[in-house]
């Protein structure tokens, strides 16, 4: 990776990279947005904004928070501990699922007036 | 901080010596608070959903036009605080003070700019009745208290990050802080910004009325 000439403390990344990270952010932003005017199902309108925003989130982490820049002993112990602790908490949706299917009340969203 | 010691930074490795992770004890800091507030915030979207999903009669309050646009340049507005934050922390390692501060003062516009549209967006829903105990559409009242709720705390954040910005700022114009100082900052304001990322499409355009 590039860095500054100007630069001595091994901090990484030009102006030109971050620009481009910045409209890579812009433009998945734009596409959410755009999906928004879809009328899709809820689940797959829910698996692609997570998936977009998972690969925003690395993005802003890798340069704009520096971490592709770091030694990778400070990501491993980051990152991972932190995807399963997440991860566990989402042991409680079979729970969320059980007492959705158990309502009486007729399905669907209420619209505002 | 020094050439010298940012060689030691940088050579050292995992002996058990005083910098395992080859970054100073200020930013190992900010990146472990930044990881228990990420769990809060995950806590916080993962109980929106299960409160979505275990009520079938959750409300859609957001019309494209304006909810969803005004939101959008929310998130742009955020998304260049963060851009000028990164130009802020390369001046600050050229030893360029008066750049750093400059587009400091940029990046807490942009936060300003950011928590003055969402309390608009705030005072919309409050006149259309939102409460965090109750909504005017009918269905769960938990829409008012987990979207209060977490946007409000994400407000907060950014609102306690253009202190923090303002603090750092002014320390490092003066000659107090070092440019890791202002790189930890700019920790901070990125993981606000990338908790938005997560907030925007979860709470908002998943909730598009049509």
């Amino acid at each position: 990776m590039s860095s500054h000439s100007s630069d001595s403390h091994g901090h990484a990344g030009t102006t030109k990279l971050f620009a481009w990270v910045w409209i890579w952010l812009v433009f998945i932003t734009g596409v959410e947005v755009f999906l928004a005017y879809k009328h899709l199902p809820p689940v797959t309108m829910l698996l692609l904004l997570i998936g977009m925003s998972v690969v925003k989130a690395g993005l802003i982490m890798s340069y704009f928070m520096h971490l592709r820049f770091e030694k990778l002993s400070l990501v491993w112990t980051l990152i991972p501990a932190t995807l399963f602790c997440i991860g566990m908490m989402t042991l409680i949706f079979p729970d969320g699922i059980r007492l959705r299917d158990s309502h009486t009340a007729p399905q669907g969203v209420v619209q505002p007036k | 901080m020094t050439d010298s010691h940012a060689d030691v930074l940088r050579e050292s490795s995992w002996t058990g010596g005083a910098h395992p992770y080859s970054i100073g004890s200020k930013k190992l800091g900010m990146w472990l608070f930044i990881v228990s507030d990420t769990l809060t915030f995950a806590a916080l979207l993962l109980t929106y959903s299960y409160c979505r999903l275990t009520n079938p009669n959750w409300p859609k309050p957001f019309p494209i036009f304006n909810a969803i646009v005004f939101s959008t340049i929310m998130t742009i507005v955020l998304l260049g605080s963060s851009l000028t934050m990164v130009m802020g922390v390369a001046a600050a390692h050229r030893g360029n003070r008066a750049a750093t501060v400059k587009w400091m003062l940029a990046t807490m516009l942009g936060g300003a700019i950011f928590v003055v549209l969402h309390a608009t967006e705030w005072m919309h829903l409050i006149e259309e009745g939102l409460r965090p105990f109750a909504n005017p559409w009918g269905g769960s009242p938990l829409f008012g208290a987990t979207f209060f709720g977490i946007t409000g705390l994400h407000m907060t954040h950014v609102a306690i990050g253009v202190i923090y910005l303002g603090i750092v700022a002014t320390g490092f114009g003066r000659g107090k802080f070092s440019a890791e100082d202002v790189e930890v900052s700019g920790l901070y304001w990125h993981f606000v910004d990338l908790v938005w990322m997560f907030v925007f499409p979860m709470i908002y355009l998943m909730s598009v009325k049509y």
